[in-house]
């Protein structure tokens, strides 16, 4: 294996390392093309669903609150907060994703897959279960304190030991952490009913059925977790050049790491807390976005924050238009759409380069 | 290649003795007789205090006594027709998830490949959960035909065929292998998780209880199939013991051997996915056991990789040992899959930390 290493290395170095956009204008133009797509996106997160309303409608209904009829209603009350809502968990998760990507070096990062979505839900259902909390409102915080727990811990098994952190240890340390945790889920919600009847539903990883209030409740934590991860990102492109080089140039590791980790658990923590457990957005947008804007993360975290809220919308919407007259929830559209991206992710070769 | 379990070469001895009986010798290695010989006499005295405990406890010898024709009809009843089809369906399932974890690390030469990680397991849950949710309905009348151990043996299978079909590019590489499994079991959560919201409570209770890996309830009914499974598998296992040990050699020096690698490794993979969807069609898919017991085992027995024998037999008395502590000293029928969650975990995660020896594990 050593010698697999060591020819796996000089050939991802030899890589081009560059994404499709070079240049700050290029970059920021491609920006502007992302916000565009991103309200494009919203638009069709509210003008389609279950019941098609013209596009007149719902321009009425956005404009005029007072116009009467059902559709204003559906649109007022429950598209718009569904939109606001796959908005922030859009971006939560592709920030998160790319931080943790580039903390962990590891091709395979994801809230979902290293426990931090995991430690949150075990965080919540205890919540539900011992104080009988129902509201995304009261369970935020106890998603927080899980989600950071269950990065912590599943970073420090990760790369304990010699040799250090590998895809291959942290994605076994968040697998292993996440069966654990499922099992006394289920250890509680075999005995408690009701709280099986909150849970399944939160569990699935949804953007429908949550109000307003839900989104504005959540949106705090999103937007200083956003600013943590830009403050982070000149620091982070130089851990890139490994620990000894960051030092070396002055940059304070474990203040570097902190940040890094206090966002990642902001952003995962409040939209796991906002939306269930949503596995996949933080794993497929960050290599989205490196492919246009090659490794640099102070372009990588603001068009992961994009491309995760017109991929989360747009797999909303999805899930609304295939199961007619039904639809299904979002963050079973994103397995279905993810699981295949990781495997393809994994039969690459080259694991260990990022 | 790359997986290397923490696998000690067996120490050269000068005084280790053959045994020879006509063409046929084998190397005389005490503690690979001693330890299952140990693990066995320990799996009669934990299932006589499996069989006496409960709410109407027995003493051991009464036990033994009942189950040789003495005893009152209330104690015959309950050890005969409560106690003992239960035991029975956790010794299986534990032989059938010990012989299934060994077959899988010896053939990935990893220690983490296990069906449960792999997420075999989980895509026999898909199967049995479609068939607890849709099973009274029209779509799902034809599942629900079919039974739920069927159905998670069925599914089971398939998702075995889907995960060797992705991780395979010019044969298998355990890393990638184990990977391809956490992506699929991420997959196989989701399902679950969106077919429990289909259903309504009871279905999704009773969903769910089977979810966590339980006894509760198992009798002949389970362990008739399960046991009839053993007899074809378990000799197969045995028997291609001799060809895993020279693939653990690697897979050129294998063929230099003698061994068809690819037909050996096709069958070694078919058994042990078969004794993995066997047992979760009986029991449901109880965590950690097919991953935890062959190393044990292997450190137990000293030898280079995991033994099947010694495997099965630990398999068996770590599934009775935790379904007696779940039984008796949690509070009301908890399901077993949470007690041997909560001891195999740690250790996974105890795996992780000290068991790697080169930076790729």
């Amino acid at each position: 294996m050593a010698q697999r290493t060591a020819t796996a290395v000089p050939s991802a170095a030899a890589e081009p390392r560059r994404g499709l956009l070079h240049g700050a204008f290029t970059r920021t133009l491609g920006l502007w093309l992302l916000l565009a797509l991103t309200v494009v996106a919203c638009v069709l997160s509210i003008t389609v669903g279950t019941r098609s309303i013209g596009l007149g409608t719902v321009w009425q209904a956005l404009t005029d609150a007072s116009t009467p009829g059902d559709e204003t209603l559906i649109i007022r009350e429950l598209r718009v907060p569904r939109t606001l809502l796959g908005v922030l968990a859009g971006v939560s998760l592709g920030v998160a994703g790319a931080l943790m990507q580039g903390h962990t070096r590891n091709p395979l990062g994801d809230p979902g897959l290293l426990g931090v979505t995991a430690g949150a839900s075990f965080a919540v259902v205890l919540s539900i279960w011992l104080l009988g909390l129902s509201t995304p409102g009261g369970y935020v915080w106890f998603a927080l304190v899980g989600a950071l727990l269950g990065s912590v811990t599943v970073y420090a098994i990760g790369s304990a030991g010699p040799g250090g952190s590998t895809p291959v240890t942290l994605a076994l340390a968040g697998a292993a952490l996440t069966a654990l945790l499922y099992a006394l889920i289920q250890a509680i919600t075999i005995r408690e009913t009701t709280a099986l009847d909150a849970y399944r539903f939160w569990v699935v990883g949804a953007l429908a059925g949550r109000d307003a209030e839900v989104a504005a409740q959540v949106a705090p934590f999103i937007v200083v977790g956003l600013v943590l991860a830009l403050v982070n990102a000149p620091a982070l492109n130089l851990l890139g050049l490994g620990e000894d080089v960051a030092r070396g140039l002055g940059t304070r590791i474990w203040l570097a790491r902190s940040v890094g980790l206090a966002s990642i658990t902001l952003l995962a923590g409040a939209a796991t807390a906002a939306c269930g457990p949503i596995v996949f957005v933080g794993l497929v947008v960050p290599h989205v976005a490196r492919a246009v804007t090659g490794p640099d993360h102070r372009w990588l975290i603001p068009y992961s924050a994009l491309l995760g809220a017109i991929f989360l919308l747009l797999a909303d919407v999805l899930g609304r238009v295939v199961a007619r007259p039904g639809e299904l929830q979002v963050g079973i559209v994103l397995a279905v759409v993810g699981a295949p991206f990781f495997i393809a992710l994994v039969r690459r070769r080259k694991l260990a380069a990022l | 290649m790359t997986l290397a379990p923490p696998t000690r070469a067996p120490e050269r001895s000068p005084a280790r003795r053959a045994v020879r009986v006509g063409p046929f010798s084998a190397v005389y290695r005490p503690r690979q007789l001693a330890v299952p010989v140990a693990v066995l006499a320990a799996l009669v005295v934990v299932s006589a205090l499996n069989l006496g405990r409960g709410d109407y406890p027995i003493s051991v010898p009464e036990v033994l006594g009942t189950l040789v024709g003495a005893g009152d009809d209330t104690q015959r009843f309950i050890v005969l027709e409560l106690r003992a089809p239960r035991i029975a369906v956790g010794l299986l399932v534990g032989v059938a998830l010990g012989v299934s974890g060994a077959l899988f690390q010896t053939f990935a030469r990893n220690p983490l490949a296990s069906p449960d990680i792999l997420g075999v397991t989980g895509g026999a849950a898909v199967g049995a959960v479609g068939v607890i949710v849709l099973g009274g309905t029209g779509a799902g009348a034809l599942l629900g035909g079919v039974g739920i151990p069927a159905a998670a043996l069925l599914s089971g299978l398939l998702t075995a065929g889907l995960i060797f079909g992705l991780a395979w590019r010019k044969g298998i590489d355990g890393y990638r292998l184990v990977l391809v499994g956490i992506g699929l079991a991420a997959f196989a959560q989701a399902l679950i998780a969106y077919l429990l919201t289909r259903s309504d409570i009871n279905d999704a209770a009773a969903a769910n209880v089977w979810l966590t890996g339980s006894l509760n309830g198992r009798g002949w009914d389970q362990a008739a199939p399960l046991a009839l499974a053993l007899v074809v598998l378990l000799p197969a296992a045995l028997a291609l013991s001799r060809a895993l040990g020279v693939l653990q050699f690697g897979d050129d020096t294998a063929r230099a051997l003698g061994v068809r690698v690819g037909p050996a490794q096709g069958v070694v993979v078919l058994v042990a996915v078969a004794l993995a969807a066997f047992a979760v069609s009986a029991a449901g898919p109880i965590n950690f056991v097919a991953l935890v017991v062959p190393q044990v085992a292997l450190r137990l027995t000293g030898g280079s990789r995991p033994p099947v024998v010694a495997s099965a037999l630990l398999g068996a008395l770590l599934l009775i040992g935790s379904d007696l502590v779940a039984r008796t000293v949690l509070p009301d029928s908890f399901p077993v899959g949470v007690v041997t969650a909560v001891v195999g975990a740690p250790y996974l995660l105890w795996l992780l930390v000290r068991g790697r020896r080169r930076s790729t594990l």
